[in-house]
């Protein structure tokens, strides 16, 4: 249910037509093709003499090869092989550090690490030549705990006022201490990875597949292949979700299907089952959050000391810029007089982690968050006061030293939520005697839109529209993997031309024929991307209102397309068809492509980690109401009520959607998702021990948009994709406080894991050793 | 490789039992397939199927009815047919709530009871219901057929009274006297398409207020569904009383042997099949 939301602040954004999709919520563009089965995933195509494609996969977590050994007595015809000597170009995964290889070949660092390919028609021989072939290893000692980890990926410090913090922590009425873990979870979009590679005549590659960064698969390929960008094409193909799983991983298994096929000379497709996905695709970080707090009698937070420590897995992949997030975030909401924050990323000899909606955020707000519900608790003060306290306001720096100038709702969306959520009621409330305890907590966080730091501004990311005769088409790299991207940019540009929504037509993200509008990720799409896109299309409108001036007279300043006709004033002048016509004909094909600029007076500095993290936060405040059942530990969330700022909602359906779907995917990351590992291996690799809540798992879910609009951004938006993520799991583990008293430190919350927290009494301290777990059945 | 096993489909019992005359190595029996398919997609134990003989289409096995107070479950009743079945929800409502929590829907109407209990797996969920229940088994092949109690047909972890030439054809449950109930609960890992983490089976009732033929049995806490004849001593001829639930459960969770798992620890399914032991019993008695 959607609650009119509060009349927001406008931004200064001129719009050359009145307000005629945006803020509606027209039928999704792709969903009917999605609805009636028409839409054409990866695996539904067919390429004419293709192969199928598997990998050869570690069977240890860290061990020197010492033999790559393909059965000789087994009869290999028809079987292509590929090992990392095949390798045209560099073995290396092209992201950040650049240390993952395509294919391990001297040393293999995690349990499930591709060592070797192979390709034939016939999937089942395919099945079996790959139990032909034996790595041959030296075991060498695999470190598995990311506290006994002596290698660190990245090291970030920062502080504010660090001068003072010794000060506050000597005149506080309080120092709360405590510590945070959290787990491996699995983004588990619905379509597994997939691609197929095709080798094009001129020795180039064109490969399809469900992802959601093209150009990074098309540079991964240009660097493994050592071809250029004419040689190189990559095709975003119907994605079947992605949630940051499609970030960085597409670019491994796109280079494997592409040595294979050049090694054939055929197309090979690989499409993972939902095992192998599982046990070798990339994860949210685990990590441990420790917060040392100084606080006032009153609840005034005075200074905070956080650190953070990842497990980013066996390379370090997205892993600096995941921990930047996490870093940025580890102080939540708040005003914090002064404050330091230690971040690390470490590796494991465990598959590695990457992108995962959210980015770091949720691990790091998960500790802040719950620790102000321990703070409220050892003062005896009301979560719900204690967040209203502290939280940011206009004005207010960040831990960063950002001032907070724009679009700042943190007290907004908390009283709408109190509001709503009847929370005083709802607190005062027995929590019952019986075996079910019921109970209320809530949560605050905010969220960089965009690229973290200067990102935006390295990426200078582009995104265009090209006039068709009948209205234009957007060229941009982002990719519609079920979010409602091409919806939301059909409706901005449509609205900046003045045309209905079917005059727009959205260009397969190609990289041969699109620009680099940069990665589907950190919820920039809207904001970065669309707002690119109609500043573009406000351009090609100025085009065609000159071109109409010339042609049929008229004052080109004040002529604009309103649905579909060119006015000037009430005077109509002629059709957008007629003037689009006319201009193909006249003086040839007409694209726009624009790039990205940040807003003025945002600075960040890399070195020094201060300045402007972001350009704007959106903000969430969430509260949920639980039952806890004593007799089997089990914890139900019972509802879920949720405000939250996104500056404008371009098509509010979608919007509300990404929030209840990002909710519930963010009870599962509360209450029962857990990637767990066995000696370095995934030991649930399959949905019967993976667990994802259910339709009846999910709570009904009140949703309250508040728009504050973002004057930067699209009509005032601002970013959604991963805020709903952030809030939940730390407002399940306060309500569950509340209900028994038991302060759970760690995700997810398990049955086992509250029952151990009750038994103890206390509040327990999260500790770094393995889970301890027999032999599943 | 899996297309080369083979199948051979029997369109009647004795084409089945044909096959059983001399059963060939490996041989798998598949009903459903919502085990068996899960496991040759996952190459669990493929070296060890040697032929499947599939009886899905034995139309003779697949009812439930009622004979002799009897009520009796075919071995392709599907949990679909339990879950809707009017005499199972008439004569044995527990049955029919339980097999609406069985898997997801299309598991409901693809497995079967008698494909639940011969894959014995200790967290299958109808089996502690039909111990508790009082079932028996009929068990058949070329040599004849033959009765098992169902509290004697789990010998060992995934390991079964049939013989390699029998099939499972039905299950026969003994109606519930009026002062009698048969109650469970199931402690699954989400509120849908889970599988136990424990569940306890409880049948009885009580006469004069005291407790008469009381029967436990409990799932996911030892290598077999269980039948807990020492929380059953502990119960039987007492009032439903704290000393006598103390007893009962110091009982059950001696006799219980929960393990550690991904679903939960031993620990923690001991205490909380005590938990349910105490929660069910005033339900007997009520």
């Amino acid at each position: 249910m959607v609650i009119p939301a509060p009349p927001g602040k406008m931004g200064p954004v001129p719009l050359p037509a009145p307000e005629l999709l945006v803020g509606q919520s027209p039928p999704r563009l792709d969903g009917l093709d999605k609805l009636l089965g028409r839409a054409r995933y990866l695996d539904d195509l067919t390429f004419e003499g293709q192969l199928w494609g598997r990998t050869v996969r570690s069977t240890v977590a860290h061990a020197r090869i010492v033999l790559i050994d393909f059965d000789p007595s087994y009869d290999w015809s028809g079987v292509t092989r590929v090992t990392a000597r095949d390798i045209p170009g560099e073995n290396v995964v092209q992201l950040i550090d650049d240390d993952q290889p395509c294919l391990a070949w001297d040393v293999i660092r995690h349990f499930d690490e591709p060592v070797a390919l192979l390709a034939c028609a016939d999937r089942e021989k395919l099945e079996e030549a790959l139990r032909h072939v034996r790595v041959e290893v030296e075991p060498l000692p695999a470190v598995l705990d990311p506290a006994a980890s002596t290698q660190v990926f990245k090291h970030y410090r920062y502080e504010r006022e660090a001068g003072r913090l010794a000060e506050a922590f000597a005149r506080a009425h309080r120092v709360v201490e405590g510590s945070y873990r959290v787990r491996h979870q699995e983004q588990l979009y619905l379509e597994p990875n997939a691609v197929c590679a095709v080798p094009r005549a001129d020795g180039g590659i064109l490969l399809h597949g469900s992802m959601q960064c093209p150009f990074y698969v098309q540079r991964a390929l240009k660097r493994l292949l050592a071809l250029d960008d004419e040689r190189v094409a990559v095709v975003q193909t119907v994605t079947g979700g992605g949630f940051g799983g499609k970030e960085e991983y597409p670019s491994m298994i796109a280079c494997h299907a592409a040595l294979l096929a050049r090694a054939a000379g055929r197309p090979v497709k690989i499409v993972y089952g939902r095992g192998e996905d599982l046990a070798s695709t990339t994860k949210r970080h685990p990590g441990v959050v420790s917060h040392r707090t100084a606080v006032a009698a009153d609840g005034t937070l005075l200074g905070g000391e956080i650190d953070v420590l990842f497990d980013g897995g066996a390379y370090s992949t997205l892993s600096p810029v995941v921990l930047s997030r996490g870093a940025i975030h580890a102080p939540g909401a708040y005003r914090w007089p002064a404050c330091r924050v230690d971040a690390r990323a470490v590796a494991t000899n465990t598959p590695p982690n990457g992108a995962f909606r959210g980015f770091g955020a949720p691990q790091t707000l998960f500790a802040v968050e719950l620790h102000m519900d321990r703070i409220a608790r050892e003062l005896g003060l009301d979560p719900l006061d204690l967040r209203r306290r502290n939280a940011l306001r206009p004005g207010d720096r960040t831990a960063t030293g950002q001032e907070l100038r724009e679009s700042v709702s943190a007290l907004e969306v908390l009283e709408a939520v109190a509001e709503r959520s009847g929370w005083a009621s709802g607190r005062a409330q027995p929590k019952g005697d019986g075996p079910k305890r019921r109970g209320l907590g809530l949560s605050l966080v905010l969220h960089g839109a965009g690229f973290t730091g200067s990102g935006e501004v390295k990426l200078k990311a582009r995104a265009g529209v090209e006039l068709t005769p009948t209205g234009c088409r957007v060229l941009a790299a982002s990719t519609e993997i079920g979010q409602g991207t091409i919806t939301i940019f059909a409706q901005l540009v449509a609205d900046a031309l003045g045309l209905p929504l079917g005059a727009i037509e959205v260009a397969a993200p190609d990289t041969s024929r699109v620009p680099d509008s940069g990665p589907t990720v950190a919820s920039r799409t809207c904001m970065v991307v669309g707002g690119t896109l109609e500043g573009a299309a406000r351009a090609l409108h100025r085009r065609l209102a000159a071109y109409a001036a010339e042609v049929y007279g008229g004052d080109a300043e004040r002529i604009a397309c309103v649905g579909g006709t060119f006015r000037e004033g009430a005077r109509a002048i002629a059709t957008f068809e007629e003037v689009a016509r006319r201009q193909l004909a006249d003086r040839g094909p007409l694209v726009i492509v624009e790039q990205y600029s940040h807003p003025p007076g945002i600075e960040w500095d890399d070195d020094e980690f201060r300045g402007d993290a972001y350009p704007v936060y959106a903000w969430a405040a969430t509260a949920v109401e639980v039952e806890v059942d004593l007799d089997s530990y089990e914890t139900r969330v019972l509802r879920v009520v949720t405000a939250q700022d996104v500056g404008k909602a371009i098509h509010p359906l979608l919007c509300v959607g990404q929030i209840e779907g990002g909710t519930v995917q963010a009870l599962g990351y509360a209450l029962m998702e857990e990637v767990v590992h066995r000696d370095g291996r995934v030991a649930n690799d399959r949905l019967q021990s993976y667990l994802i809540p259910t339709a009846l798992d999910a709570p009904p879910i009140e949703t309250i948009l508040v728009e504050n609009r973002y004057p930067h951004g699209p009509r005032g938006a601002k970013g959604v994709g991963e805020l709903p993520m952030d809030g939940p799991a730390p407002a399940v583990a306060a309500a569950v406080l509340d209900a028994t008293g038991a302060l759970v430190p760690e995700l997810p919350i398990t049955p086992d894991r509250l029952r151990a927290a009750l038994k103890l009494g206390a509040a327990p301290t999260a500790s770094l050793g393995e889970t301890p777990l027999g032999a599943a059945e | 490789m899996i297309s080369r096993i083979p199948v051979t489909s029997a369109r009647s019992l004795p084409e089945a039992y044909a096959l059983l005359e001399k059963p060939p190595p490996g041989l798998r029996v598949l009903a459903g397939g919502t085990d068996l398919m899960v496991q040759l997609q996952a190459r669990v134990g493929l070296e060890r199927i040697g032929h499947v003989l599939d009886i899905w289409g034995l139309r003779e096995l697949r009812f439930v009815d009622r004979a002799e107070g009897l009520l009796r479950l075919g071995a392709l009743a599907t949990y679909g047919d339990l879950r809707d079945s009017p005499l199972v929800r008439e004569r044995l409502p527990a049955l029919a709530e339980l097999s609406r929590e069985v898997g997801a829907r299309a598991i409901q109407s693809r497995g079967t009871l008698g494909g639940n209990v011969c894959n014995a797996s200790p967290a299958g969920d109808t089996l502690p219901l039909l111990i508790a229940a009082g079932a028996s088994f009929v068990v058949g092949g070329p040599r004849g057929e033959r009765r098992i109690a169902a509290d004697q047909f789990f010998v060992a972890y995934r390991r079964t009274a049939l013989a390699p030439d029998e099939l499972f054809l039905r299950a026969e449950l003994p109606e519930l006297a009026p002062h009698e109930r048969l109650v469970y609960r199931k402690v699954g890992t989400r509120r849908a398409q889970s599988i136990s983490r424990t569940l306890l089976a409880l049948r009885g009732g009580a006469l004069g207020g005291r407790l008469a033929g009381v029967r436990v049995a409990a799932g996911g806490v030892a290598p077999v569904p269980l039948r807990c004849r020492l929380a059953e001593a502990a119960l039987e001829g007492r009032p439903v009383d704290a000393l006598a639930v103390a007893a009962a459960r110091a009982a059950l969770e001696g006799e219980i042997r929960p393990i550690s798992d991904l679903r939960g620890s031993a620990d923690y399914r001991r205490e909380v099949t005590g938990n349910l032991l105490a929660r069910l019993l005033p339900e007997l008695a009520g």
